[in-house]
């Protein structure tokens, strides 16, 4: 069989609209509920088709009550039934901060045990394209601070269908970070059925110079980075995260103890991120290994701006990452 | 909802919830001079925006971007019956309310070409239009993000008035929002603030009966009814015809003029429609294309030059010329902004706190940059 034959080729928005269609064919309790899911078709054109499978009961549109309805889910939640949530983008979610983290990410704790909340809330993180400071949320950092929800980003189709099958079958809260700016991405994703587990960090490319680690879209510019900085004899291993919480901090370590250096790159900002989260570990775990300190990647300590111009200077993009990479490796 | 309610035309005698103000009459329709300056302002919105679609098309102007047409009269109308200096706070379809407070319509195509020259120096983009200048505390993304805010403005206006300057509440608030924007919970804690506290601000709601694709009535309970919303409250309500603006502005006259003297809120629902779709990309399945084509036909620019022609015999020509210098304006505008730099690098780490410091880096300490901040 040749390569072209055996590979069915998707876009990323397909492959998450797969993963929900079979959750919710398996699953009668699993629904999808947000602001225009259902008649517009998603207003990225995710849940296309789907109320036609299954109905207003099952594909819900709601108001624009983003604290509402993600509380109204919870609830529904703590009886078992198993929603998700989409956020037309997480910058929206911060509306619904208080349901979010205070009831579904610590239902299971404060009771005991007794009333879980297995749920998805997903929808687009991080910049667009100019949308400025309002609409441009990259929430890893904020969120994964709290204890008691999941948290993955899926960076290919292959991920987003998996990692979202995951989601929808994990008894727990799991936050869902994908990226408009991979909507329309294609990649490799199998006919037959398959999950992705959480906590599993996948190896992009294999380098023995630097460690490169980084979650979703900024992945693209790491991979864009390494090709260029392979040009110059550096070669990195790029990893990607996968999710956070859990964090495959192993794949991580075992990567930065045969490069001895390592770059995280993360799209949220520095101060007390998950960049700075990984770093601290790796810094206690690889103390001796290290021939210099984790360098980090992120959006510039500032609410993004419009203006294009300042808006690419202010993401991660490959020049900021090979510049770290270079430092980090003693090539600057 | 039914098309004969959809317009408010048919409606055009004082509305039923009106009748309950009885205090309230309708303000005077101003002379012929004041009505040509609202048909100039209107046609000035009108191919401001026509010029934003191209520019977007051009990709000049980039993010979120959402077009007024088919609308203007509500903010024209409203912004006149208040002063010059009471403030103004909105969503992010805001270019024309920005035009209609007297913003410059270059400043305001730079801010979308992301130039220096920019209202908000690039920062902010169509979303975000503020102009202190203007008392104009900007436009807002989030949906309902502006109803707190604009108890906030209306808190703070009459804490001045009475307070620092010890004398009487003389200010009103005008805080707009969107039908869809009725479905935020700090909506309606905002009123409830509002009432308490007895806060001049007018609720401003523009019914546009969509909220991207979801109509009124799909996502917003007692739609035919809005003025429940505010009744909960205690908050006086009104509906206007938000096509017609010179109806728009005979009630929003007395109503702006009672809040101010009573220093009560108000909810006001202007009744009117979007020509365009939500945003850039919205190809408008969920309406149909009569229903636009009726709603264009009942046009607040064609409703205002109708009155003109009759009452004053404005002419053909004379409407032909309002819209030549118009177009020049606005091309202008646009060369205007074109020429504008782009927003330079060191404007990054500015703004963020009243003292210039940045760059924060992770490793190291942010320093105080010089005012006028080399990074
Ligand atoms: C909290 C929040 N949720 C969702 C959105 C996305 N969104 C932007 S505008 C909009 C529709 C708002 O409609 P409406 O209030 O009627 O205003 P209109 O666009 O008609 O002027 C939505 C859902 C947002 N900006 N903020
Ligand atoms: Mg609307």
């Amino acid at each position: 069989m040749s390569v072209a034959t055996a590979q069915r080729v998707i876009e990323f928005r397909e492959a998450l609209r797969e993963a929900m269609i079979e959750e919710m064919r398996n699953d009668e309790r699993v629904f999808l509920i947000g602001e225009e899911v259902a008649q517009y078709n998603g207003a990225y054109k995710v849940s296309k088709g789907m109320l036609d499978e299954f109905g207003s009961r099952r594909v819900i549109d709601t108001p624009i009550s983003e604290s509402g309805f993600s509380g109204m889910c919870i609830g529904s939640a703590m009886r078992g039934l198993r929603p998700i949530v989409e956020f037309m983008s997480w910058s929206f979610s911060l509306v619904a901060a208080d349901p979010i983290l205070n009831n579904a990410a610590k239902m299971l704790y404060m009771s005991g045990g007794q009333f879980g909340c297995p749920i998805v809330f997903r929808g687009n993180d991080g910049a667009g394209g100019q949308l400025a400071s309002t609409h441009s949320w990259c929430v890893e950092s904020l969120y994964a601070n709290v204890p008691g929800l999941k948290m993955a980003i899926p960076y290919d189709p292959y991920d987003a269908k998996g990692l979202l099958k995951t989601a929808i079958r994990d008894d727990n809260p799991v936050f869902f970070l994908e990226s408009e700016r991979l909507l329309s991405t294609t990649g490799h994703v199998p006919e037959e059925e398959y999950t992705v587990p959480f906590g599993q960090a996948l190896i992009r490319s294999e380098g023995t110079d630097c460690t490169l680690i980084s979650f979703g879209r900024p992945l693209h510019f790491c991979l864009e980075a390494s090709e260029e900085l392979a040009k110059e004899g550096i070669y990195c291993e790029v990893i990607d995260g996968r999710t956070i919480r859990p964090l495959d901090i192993d794949t991580m370590v075992h990567s930065v103890r045969k490069t001895n250096a390592c770059v995280v790159v993360d799209q949220s900002w520095s101060f007390a991120s998950v960049g700075s989260e990984i770093a601290s570990q790796i810094h206690a775990i690889c103390f001796d290994d290290l021939d210099n300190y984790v360098h980090r990647v992120h959006s510039d300590d500032v609410p993004t701006p419009y203006s294009h111009n300042l808006e690419q200077a202010y993401l991660p993009n490959t020049r900021k990452i090979c510049e770290a990479v270079r430092a980090a490796t003693y090539n600057a | 909802m039914n098309d004969a309610n959809t317009t408010g035309v048919e409606a055009s005698g004082v509305p039923q919830t009106m009748q309950k103000m009885s205090k309230i009459d309708l303000a005077p329709i101003p002379n012929e001079g004041v009505l040509l300056g609202w048909l100039r302002q209107m046609l000035l919105i009108r191919e401001f925006e026509v010029r934003t679609m191209q520019a977007y098309q051009n990709q000049l102007i980039g993010g979120f971007c959402h077009i007024y047409i088919g609308q203007e009269a509500v903010a024209v109308g409203s912004i006149a019956a208040v002063n010059d200096d009471d403030p103004i706070v909105l969503a992010y379809r805001d270019h024309g309310h920005a035009l209609a407070r007297g913003m410059d319509p270059k400043y305001c195509m730079a801010e979308m070409f992301g130039r220096i020259g920019g209202c908000a120096k690039g920062k902010g983009g169509s979303m975000h239009m503020f102009d202190a200048d203007h008392y104009l505390y900007g436009g807002h993304g989030i949906v309902s993000a502006q109803t707190p805010l604009g108890a906030g403005l209306a808190f703070a206006t009459k804490y001045e008035d009475e307070i620092l300057k010890g004398g009487k509440s003389s200010h009103v608030t005008l805080c707009f929002l969107g039908d869809g924007a009725l479905n935020q919970g700090c909506f309606y804690e905002a009123m409830n603030l509002a009432s308490l506290q007895d806060l001049p601000v007018i609720y401003v709601l523009e019914n546009n009966r969509y909220s991207m694709g979801t109509a009124i009535d799909r996502g917003t309970s007692m739609a035919e009814e809005l003025h429940v919303k505010s009744e909960a409250f205690g908050i006086e309500h009104a509906i206007v015809d938000g096509k017609n603006v010179i109806d728009m502005y005979r009630k929003f006259k007395s109503i702006a003029d009672w809040c101010r003297e009573e220093s009560r809120p108000f909810f006001v629902e202007a009744q009117t429609y979007r020509y365009k779709g939500h945003s850039m990309s919205d190809p408008r399945k969920y309406r149909t294309k009569e229903e636009e084509s009726r709603e264009e036909e009942n046009d607040c620019i064609d409703l205002l030059t109708t009155f003109l022609t009759e009452e004053f015999d404005f002419t053909k020509d004379a409407l032909k010329q309002m819209n030549k210098q118009v177009k020049v304006q606005i091309r202008d505008s646009v060369t205007w902004a074109n020429n504008s730099p782009e927003t330079p690098m060191d404007e990054m780490y500015k703004d963020v706190y009243t003292d210039t410091w940045g760059p924060y880096t992770g490793t190291s300490k942010p320093e105080m940059l010089e005012e006028g901040g080399e990074t």
